[in-house]
Formats: structure tokens, C-alpha cells, sequence
């Protein structure tokens, strides 16, 4: 092409950035890289290599090794030894590392940006403008954690040893997520790449080394799934942190439920996009390329589900349709592109057959005029419509760089459609009205909402999922608890098991006999198996009868709590008056208390009324707390604010413990419903009767029905329903080790968030143990909602 | 939509005369329903020409075309006859002989797309270029500020076109947009065009001065339904002159108008164009938004004095390798 050729035609013409660095950088290491553990680059011991490829050029780049079981024991016990004397250096001295590591990202951020594309298929534009730079920013921003960490940390220790394996979508940055948040706070590190992707985290292991990063302090282990297996399964790891799809996330819950292991998952996503009829419409068609042709649409919080008002869907089809004419699929090293190539043939593949699976649904295929090069894994921009929620290409993750579009009416079936899905990772509300976006932002069901933007992250701001895309954040404060946990979580010794004894008679009680049934909706019911389970003084003397629950009545009372959502939506000063009206009956009757609970479990009378004086003042806490649990305000780096919102989770399942019958109780329901969630809460199984005896104090306070569900039985297998149960959104266990792993197994079904005291025993009159934020934060889920502005 | 054939000056003059926007009946249900959101169109702006890099041969050809769409501009107090015949001499020839040559583009002809100059110096404009087929535009109405008495502008752009003016940049009153009297904007446009006769009018909003994005659209669809053949952004005289977003609000309130009427109206941004860079990213904005047909100076025009100077390096460079300097390429 001449000069004069290009002058008739306007065509932009080649713009390649020039792959020479990395691909000197692969020579220098022979196109050959081993295992970084301990400092060191070793070979692997299992002997076995595998290829990576560019998956633009169909060439390969290097070979890679594949880690085995002695491999990743060598990078555990590397990251082990050096764990303590990581976390023994000052915030300081970490925060001085972290932030070379961030400058050493800087200076070679064109390299990293090249090493990534070849590697990756992403475009340049990408991993030059996006990717790189907001490595460094993490880097940045977690450098200032290390350097706050004894004032905002306070009583806090790190994990140990993290496991963590990440995917091939954005492979540094989310290596950056990951790795950057765990070593601020002292936790040590194995990182899995993903197998697709392993190079720039490589790269990275050779900044590490020259930013004086003490060996074993993080180890790189490459491989395929059998390494993250390896990974997720090693004894010797404290925590499992985790990026990737739905399907794996469930395995790694699995694999890791009654490990003590902690957990966070980051996985899948189906994202709504709406377009309310009042949006900016260019802008909005401009946000769905950001949405769905970000990263070739292989970005779990792609906005992959528009959703459209119907008074102005033509016009965005044809606005949309202009749009995706004018993208450029091609070479990702060209400045000029777009799109780059999907990451592998499989992925293609993946992405092909539920395009066809749609079509055969009768889903209306659109795509640009023009064709994708035919060498390399590339794709095109492409549209569904005619389409609705039955349809396997709107309920499925495509990964790929294909949009659905489906409309609505009004705002009400705009969010039932926005959250008629399994997952909730992200949501983008396109609306010039301002009390319409913020009407309809809280009421996605999404960790992360994009007010008139899309696809936006930063540092400061927490990302993560509701629903089945996973728990736990990642940025930010919210970030920042997932790698600590409280300084005397691990020194509480094994939960006693007390046995029931058997029962030798009736204690003679005299009056109306009072058989407390089940508290369900805000009334007693019967228990569904018609049976009921005697309660036992320690000398085993029959106190009373309670129902003996079964899954209908969990069912019933989960449906019950679902009924009563609108607690949510109640003013924390209202809920907050509700809870020291509790408090204010419950004292009015703390002689009775007193009473139940020495005859149920043998306590003095001091202290017997000391666990009913201690339940009051909890009441009192919560109350105080209702309204001061507030969200934050992020300032990330755009016009406008981030609102990181403290939402209630949802229908919280509450399975109390055997001892402190009634402060157990009270420690664990309080905090739940002052954030304003719902309960199905199961009392100690020995000593329910502190639990029942609470009806009418729950009755005479002006408790909403339905806000605290009660089922009394056998508190591990009411748990295991529960954690089975796929509309209970979290549940919090505190009984024996074996109830908590078989809790954390069940969970997997629609992976809900769980909390289990490990089996541990807990203090519950300590009031640093038994209450404070910390309950308040497993209470809730943090949203943040990014609202830029500017007229 | 892809326009491949030559931009003879000539032939697309006339492509130009029989597509003249007609204008339409005011609208002001459309007008009302205008939403521009301000951080998706600074995002937009952005990125445009970070998607788009432009290179090598096909860089030299862009500044070449950004070349044509220059309207070639001296508005200064102190402008003479004498002054005006340098710039119109550089406007027949911009670029030198020898580097078209190197170019392969010595058979093309490549000029300004126009010279533009106060009512004053149409006439030694449009003597300094007789015979080259570069129109002269005049700058009419009372510019910069547009508030001398309505008669008096209408005069003056008649003026301007009896003295030889074939395109007309007029300002309207930005007070209008202001409080929001568009039946009196929409007015003050339509005079200005019937004054215009055959003479191409390109109607300045003085962007800065309108403030907010969405003053900015609503004043281009105005203008547009007025029958403006041209929205232009600015008078180069405001605090702030053409920016991107600016140019994308505008470009996006063209599209609009073509799609609901068929109608193609052209686009000027005007003030602070001064890089190479800057034009590049101008062409790839028109290019991206509104198509292969807005990138030709029938329907796109810089105002600018001093990007031609630096275009030139810029090509010297492409051909020979070395950096220019400014005072090796014929001042205009």
C-alpha cells in the first residue's frame, strides 16, 4: 500500500508494536522456565514440561514446567520457612518492597504489556492502557496497607501460607490481586498461573528477585489443574485464594470444607447491562463495547446480558449494530485493534458450540459484515437477539465475545431480569435520572455496580461476588480482611463435646405444661414430623419437650424469612429500636432466664444471670451498632465516587452452639438481623429452651414476623439442610469439627458464604471474642457502586 | 459506506453542492430529549485514538488529508492584505514539492480546504486565489462575539458573499442556548442561512462558552434543523476552544440528524489544533463516529493557523528520517 492508496481509501493500515523484548527475554531463557521456589529456579522434579503458545499466531512461545506433588511440597515448605520472618518485619520495611516492586512494574511496563499479548491474544491497547498500569496501582495502594498495617490492623495476625491460583484472563493483574494484598499484611505465597498464561507471572518472579523480595516469600508452581489440585489440597496451606469458573470454585469448596483452610472465590459471572430509555444512548452503546468486547469478552464481570427498555431497543440495535461494524479483530501486538484472539483453540471451540446451541434455540445470530483472520483463535463481535431467560445463551457463561440482548418495560422487571440469574458478580445501570440508578443499583443483585460506566476497577475499591460467583473481595479494606484473622482466632481450644445424658424421669415442674413449638414467620408451629425431643437437666431429668424439626421445617422457615425481605428495607433506627425493645423484655423477664438456663445446664445462679445480663448488653450492642455500620466512600482515581455499601446477605441460617444457650444465641442472631438480613436460626441442641422461652420476648417487641425463624432439633442435621438448602444465602456454624466440614461441603450447591467456628470453642462473655465488626462484616456483603459525574 | 474515490477538490465540490442540508421544522421534542452523560463521552474521547494508531505510509497519507480539510485561518487585529496574500500562498501550496515527490503524491493536488479570514480580507483572499478553486471563507455576524444588531450581521454576511466569501462561518448568539430559547436560535440560524444564498454557512456555537455537553448538543441540533451545511465548535476566541469530547458530542448530533433525516451536515472544530497528533485524532474521531464520507473536506474542516507547520515536519520526517525544524518548511 502507497502513501497515495492510503489517502483514497482512509484505511488505517499496520500499527504492530514490536514483539522483539519479549521475544528476546524468551531467548535469554532458552524458551525454557522452571519452577520459582525459594528463591531459587528449579527444575522441575517431576522431569515434564509443557508448551505455551501465542494463540494469535498459533506458534509456541516456550516451554513451561509442570509441577508435581514434591514440586509444590518443596514451595509450601519454602513459603512456610519463611513466613514468620516475613510477618516479624516491620509494616515498614514490607511496604518498601511492595512499593519497589510497583515502580519495578513501571519501568518495565512495555515489556510486561508485549510478554502478555504474545502470550495471552489480548490486544495491546489493553495490556498496555489497563492491565499494566493497574498492577502498578495495586502494588501502590497495598504498599501503603503494609505501611498502615499497626494502626489499622490492630490485633489482626496474617494467614501463613497462601494458596493461590489465578486465571489466564488477566494473567498479571490478577496475580497482582492476588499476590499484593498477601504479602502486605506478612502472609507468604504460592501462586499458580494458569496454564495458558504462566509467562508475565515469571516476568514477575524476576522483579520480585530484584526488588529484594526475601527468598520464599512468594513461589511461583506452573502446571495444569492438577497443580491448583495439589495446591488446594496441601495440608500445610492456611487459606485458598481463588479466581475462575463456577465449576472449579465448587471442587475447590469441596476439597477444602473442614480443612480450617479460608477461602475466597472470585468466579463466573452472567452481568446485566441496562439501558433505561432516559440513558445517554452513544454512551451506552460505547459502555457495551467496554462491557463485551473488553479482553474479547473473557472477563467474568463482562456485561454479557443487555438488557434494554423497550421504547428505545431499536434504536440500540441499530446503534449497536453500526458499532460492532466499525470494531477491528486482528494481530493483538497492532495498536489499532480492538480485538485480539481468544485465548486457546479450546476456548474457541467452547465459545462456537454455545453459539450454535443457541442458534438451534432459535436465538437471531448478528454479526459484522466483515471476516476474522482465519490463522489464529480469533472470533467475531456478535449479537443475540430473540432470545429470553429460557434461552441456554442467556443463563450460560459464554467467556467470549458474544452479547445477548433481551428487553424490559419497566424498572421493577428490569431487575427481576437483571437478577434472574445464578450468579452476581457485576452490573452495569445506564440511566441519566439520577434517582432511578440509584434506586435500581442497590437492588441488583451484584457486588460491583457501574453507574454510566462499565468494567471499571481499581485498587481501592473491592471487587467479589454475590450469589454464585463467589465470596470474599478483593481491593481495598474490604480486600484486606480476607489475609488476616483475629490474633486469638487460633489459639481457642477444641469445642468440648458434651454428651447427652440419658434421661432418668421427669423433673416435676407443676402448672401448664408449656411445649414450645417452632417459631416460624412470627408464630408457633408445629413441628412437621410430629415428634418432639425431650430437654435434659445435666442429671438427665426430663425439663420439657421441643419439636423435633426436619427439613419442612427448615423449608418453611426459610420461606418464611424470605417473606419477611422487606427488614432490609426498614431504617436502621428502626431496627435498632426493635433490638433494645428486645433487650428491654428480655431484662423485664432475666430472673426466669436465669432460671431455665441454670436448670438446663447445672450453671450457678451467678452465673446464670450473668449470661442473661451479658445478652442484654449484646441486644444493647447491636442496637448501638444497627446504625453505625457504615459503608465507605472510595475515592478511585475518576471524577466521581465509589460507594462501598454494607448490604445484608440475604436469609442467614444460624446454627448455635451447644453452650451459652442464650448469649450464643444472642451473639450470633443480633448482628444478622441489625444489618438487617433474616434468620433460620437452630438453638443449642441440648439447652434449646433459652432459644424457645424467647418467643414472646421476640412477640412483645415488635418483631417483625418472620425476621428470626426458630427450629429446635438436632442442630448438625437441621445444618446440613440448611447448608443444603440453595435459597439460604449464608450460613454461620458453631458446633463441632465435623458438623462445620460437613457444612462447608453442603454449601456448594448455590456456594453460599459459610462461617464455621472450625472447632473451635469460643468465649462468648468475652466480649473480643463474642462481638464487634467482625460479625458485622460476615453479616454482610460489601457493593460498590462507582458513580462518576459531570455535566 | 467505504468512499474510495479521489478527493479532487473539484469533483467533490460538486458532490457537496447537490447535498445541501435543507434543514428541517424546529423540533423541540427532540431537542428536550437530548442526553449527553459527560464522563461516557470524556471515556469515549479518550480512547478514540489510543484504539487507533496510525503509521508509517498511512500516517503520511492521513496528515495529508488533514492537509485539505485545513481552513487555513489569520483573525487577527492586525491583519493586512499583504499578510493574507502569504497564507493564501501557502494555502495553494502546503506542502513542498520535493516531499510530494518522495511521497508519491506529486500527481495529486494537494491543498488547503480553504482560506478563512474577517469580511475585511475577502478580497485580497479571493484575489490571491483566483483560479485554484480554494474558497474563501469570511468570518461574518459580528464575530467573535456575535452581538452587534441582527441587521448589521445579515448585512455583513451579505457583504461577505457579494465580495467573493463561498463559505460563511457565522457565530450564533450563545445566549440563546443560555436560556434555552432555541425558537430564537433556531430563527437567527435560518436568517443567517437565507443571507447565505448559495455560499456554505457553517454555524460557530462557541462551545466554551456553552459549558455543559448537553448545551452543546441541543445547540447542534438546532443549528442543524436551521440549515447549517456545517456545526463548527469554536470562534478560537473562548476560554476553552475544540476538545475532543466536545467534537464527539457534536459529531454524535450529526449522526443523529442523518439518521432521522437523511440530511449530511459537516463538522468544524476550530481553536487550539495545533499538532500533527491532534489532527490525527480529529480524523480517526470522524472516521469512527460518523464514517469514511466525514473524512474529506467536503464535510470535515480544521480551522487552524499553526498545524500546518507542523504536519510538514512531520511528513519531512517521514521522508527523510530526521526530525524537521519549523524554519525549513515556507512560512504562510
Amino acid at each position: 500500500m502507497s502513501v497515495a492508496t492510503y489517502f483514497d481509501s482512509m484505511d488505517y493500515g499496520p500499527a504492530p508494536e514490536s514483539g522483539a523484548p519479549a521475544e528476546a527475554w524468551l531467548d535469554k531463557h532458552q524458551r525454557k522456565f522452571g519452577l520459582f521456589i525459594g528463591g531459587d529456579w528449579v527444575s522441575p522434579k517431576s522431569g515434564a514440561w509443557f508448551d505455551t503458545s501465542d494463540p494469535a499466531r498459533n506458534a509456541v512461545l516456550a516451554q513451561v514446567a509442570q509441577a508435581g506433588a514434591e514440586d509444590v511440597d518443596a514451595a509450601v515448605k519454602a513459603a512456610r520457612a519463611a513466613q514468620p520472618g516475613w510477618a516479624k518485619r516491620s509494616g515498614h520495611e514490607r511496604a518498601r518492597i511492595l512499593y519497589a516492586l510497583a515502580r519495578l512494574v513501571q519501568k518495565h511496563s512495555r515489556l510486561l504489556a508485549v510478554l502478555e499479548t504474545l502470550d495471552n491474544g489480548k490486544p495491546i491497547r489493553e495490556t498496555r492502557d489497563i492491565d499494566v498500569p493497574l498492577v502498578a496501582r495495586h502494588f501502590y495502594h497495598h504498599a501503603g496497607w503494609a505501611q498502615l498495617e499497626d494502626q489499622e490492623l490492630a490485633g489482626y495476625e496474617p494467614l501463613g501460607v497462601v494458596g493461590q491460583v489465578i486465571p489466564w484472563n488477566f494473567p498479571l493483574l490478577m496475580l497482582a490481586w492476588k499476590v499484593a494484598p498477601a504479602l502486605a499484611v506478612g502472609n507468604t505465597v504460592v501462586l499458580k498461573p494458569a496454564e495458558f498464561t504462566s509467562l508475565t507471572a515469571l516476568l514477575f518472579a524476576e522483579l520480585c528477585e530484584e526488588a529484594g523480595l526475601p527468598p520464599g516469600v512468594l513461589n511461583i508452581v506452573t502446571g495444569d489443574g492438577t497443580v491448583g489440585e495439589l495446591i488446594v489440597k496441601h495440608p500445610d496451606i492456611d487459606k485458598i485464594a481463588f479466581t475462575g469458573s463456577t465449576e472449579v470454585g465448587r471442587l475447590i469448596r469441596n476439597a477444602t470444607a473442614g480443612s480450617g483452610k479460608k477461602l475466597t472465590l472470585e468466579l463466573g459471572g452472567k452481568s446485566p447491562f441496562l439501558i433505561f430509555d432516559d440513558a445517554d444512548i452513544d454512551g451506552a452503546v460505547e459502555g457495551v463495547v467496554d462491557a463485551i468486547w473488553f479482553n474479547q469478552g473473557q472477563v467474568c464481570c463482562a456485561g454479557s446480558r443487555l438488557l434494554v427498555q423497550e421504547s428505545v431497543a431499536d434504536q440500540v440495535v441499530a446503534k449497536l449494530k453500526a458499532r460492532m461494524e466499525a470494531l477491528r479483530v486482528g494481530d493483538p501486538l497492532d495498536k489499532a485493534m480492538d480485538i485480539g484472539a481468544i485465548v486457546a483453540p479450546v476456548q474457541l471451540a467452547r465459545i462456537e458450540e454455545l453459539v450454535q446451541r443457541g442458534r438451534a434455540e432459535g436465538a437471531e445470530l448478528w454479526q459484522p459484515s466483515w471476516a476474522v483472520p482465519a490463522d489464529g483463535c480469533f472470533y467475531p463481535p456478535s449479537l443475540f437477539t430473540n432470545v429470553a431467560p429460557a434461552s441456554s445463551v442467556v443463563q450460560e457463561e459464554i467467556f467470549g465475545p458474544v452479547l445477548v440482548m433481551m428487553t424490559f418495560r419497566t424498572p421493577p422487571e428490569a431487575i427481576a431480569l437483571a437478577n434472574n440469574t445464578r450468579y452476581g458478580l457485576a452490573a452495569s445501570v445506564w440511566s441519566e435520572n439520577i434517582n432511578l440508578a440509584l434506586e435500581i443499583a442497590p437492588k441488583l443483585k451484584a457486588g460491583v455496580v457501574w453507574v454510566n460506566c462499565t468494567n471499571q476497577f481499581d485498587a481501592a475499591c473491592g471487587f467479589g461476588g454475590y450469589r454464585e460467583s463467589g465470596f470474599g473481595r478483593e481491593g481495598g479494606a474490604e480486600g484486606l480482611w480476607e489475609y488476616v484473622r483475629p490474633a486469638w482466632e487460633h489459639k481457642l481450644p477444641p469445642v468440648r463435646e458434651t454428651a447427652l445424658p440419658d434421661a432418668v424421669g421427669h423433673e416435676q415442674l407443676g402448672g401448664i405444661d408449656r411445649t414450645a413449638k417452632m417459631y416460624v414467620g412470627g408464630k408457633q408451629a408445629r413441628p412437621d414430623s410430629g415428634y418432639s425431643r425431650p430437654v435434659l437437666s445435666p442429671k438427665g431429668k426430663v425439663l420439657a419437650e421441643v419439636g423435633e424439626g426436619n427439613r419442612k421445617d427448615i423449608r418453611n422457615a426459610a420461606e418464611a424469612a424470605h417473606k419477611a425481605a422487606g427488614w432490609a428495607r426498614q431504617s436502621s433506627h428502626l431496627r435498632a429500636q426493635i433490638l433494645y425493645y428486645t433487650a428491654e423484655n428480655l431484662e423485664a423477664r432475666a430472673g426466669e432466664f436465669a432460671d431455665r438456663l441454670r436448670a438446663m445446664t447445672g450453671a450457678s445462679r451467678q452465673k446464670a444471670r450473668g449470661e442473661v445480663a451479658r445478652s442484654v448488653a449484646r441486644l444493647f450492642s447491636y442496637a448501638a451498632w444497627a446504625d453505625k455500620f457504615d459503608g465507605a466512600a472510595h475515592s478511585p482515581p475518576l471524577r466521581g465516587i465509589a460507594l462501598a455499601m454494607h448490604e445484608p446477605i440475604g436469609v442467614v441460617g444460624i446454627v448455635c452452639p451447644a453452650e451459652a444457650p442464650l448469649l450464643g444465641f444472642v451473639s450470633l442472631v443480633a448482628p444478622v438481623v441489625a444489618m438487617g438480613n433474616t434468620v433460620v436460626a437452630v438453638p443449642s441442641t441440648l439447652h434449646p429452651l433459652a432459644a424457645t422461652d424467647l418467643y414472646q420476648v421476640l412477640d412483645t417487641s415488635d418483631l417483625p414476623g418472620g425476621v428470626i425463624n426458630i427450629v429446635t432439633g438436632d442442630g448438625d442435621a437441621l445444618a446440613k439442610v440448611l447448608a443444603d438448602h440453595d435459597d439460604v444465602d449464608a450460613i454461620w456454624y458453631f458446633g463441632s469439627q465435623a458438623g462445620g466440614a460437613s457444612v462447608e461441603r453442603a454449601s456448594v450447591g448455590n456456594l453460599k458464604q459459610t462461617w464455621t467456628n472450625q472447632g473451635r470453642q469460643w468465649n462468648w462473655a468475652d466480649p473480643v471474642q463474642g462481638e464487634g465488626r467482625m460479625y458485622l462484616r460476615h453479616a454482610t456483603q460489601v457493593k460498590n457502586i462507582w458513580i462518576p459525574y459531570g455535566e | 459506506m467505504e468512499d474510495r474515490t479521489s478527493s479532487n477538490v473539484h469533483q467533490l465540490r460538486a458532490t457537496h453542492d447537490g447535498a445541501r442540508n435543507p434543514g428541517m421544522a424546529l423540533e423541540l421534542d427532540w431537542v428536550d430529549a437530548v442526553q449527553v452523560n459527560r464522563s461516557a463521552t470524556e471515556r469515549r474521547a479518550a480512547t478514540l485514538s489510543t484504539r487507533r494508531s496510525i503509521k508509517k505510509d498511512a500516517q503520511a497519507a492521513w496528515l495529508l488529508k488533514a492537509i485539505t480539510c485545513i481552513d487555513l485561518t489569520t483573525l487577527a487585529g492586525d491583519d493586512t492584505p499583504g499578510r493574507v496574500q502569504r497564507l493564501c500562498a501557502k494555502a495553494r501550496q502546503p506542502v513542498r514539492a520535493e516531499l510530494l515527490d518522495a511521497l508519491g503524491m506529486d500527481e495529486r493536488r494537494i491543498v488547503v480546504g480553504a482560506v478563512c479570514v474577517y469580511h475585511t480580507m475577502v478580497e485580497a483572499a479571493v484575489a490571491a486565489l483566483a483560479n485554484t478553486g480554494i474558497p474563501v471563507a469570511a468570518v461574518s455576524t459580528g464575530f467573535p462575539a456575535g452581538l452587534s444588531p441582527l441587521s448589521q450581521r445579515i448585512a455583513e454576511i451579505k457583504a461577505s458573499v457579494a465580495a467573493g466569501a463561498k463559505e460563511i462561518d457565522i457565530v450564533i448568539t450563545r445566549g440563546h442556548v443560555l436560556t434555552g430559547d432555541w425558537q430564537a436560535l433556531y430563527e437567527e440560524v435560518q436568517a443567517f442561512r437565507a443571507a447565505c444564498g448559495d455560499a456554505h454557512m457553517k454555524a460557530i456555537l462557541g462551545t466554551g462558552d456553552l459549558v455543559t455537553l448537553r448545551n452543546v448538543a441541543k445547540a447542534s441540533l438546532v443549528a442543524m434543523m436551521a440549515g447549517a451545511d456545517f456545526i463548527k465548535t469554536s470562534t478560537g476566541k473562548e476560554g476553552v476552544n475544540a476538545t475532543l469530547p466536545v467534537s464527539l458530542t457534536m459529531a454524535r448530533a450529526i449522526r443523529a440528524y442523518r439518521e432521522r433525516t437523511g440530511h449530511t451536515v459537516g463538522f468544524k472544530p476550530a481553536g487550539g489544533i495545533s499538532t500533527a497528533k491532534a489532527s490525527l485524532s480529529y480524523l480517526t474521531l470522524m472516521r469512527e463516529e460518523l464514517g469514511r464520507e466525514w473524512v474529506e473536506p467536503k464535510l470535515f474542516r480544521m480551522g487552524a493557523s499553526s498545524l500546518l507547520g507542523d504536519i510538514e515536519r512531520q511528513l519531512e520526517h517521514h521522508v527523510t528520517g530526521r526530525y524537521s525544524a519549523a524554519h525549513r518548511q515556507p512560512m504562510g
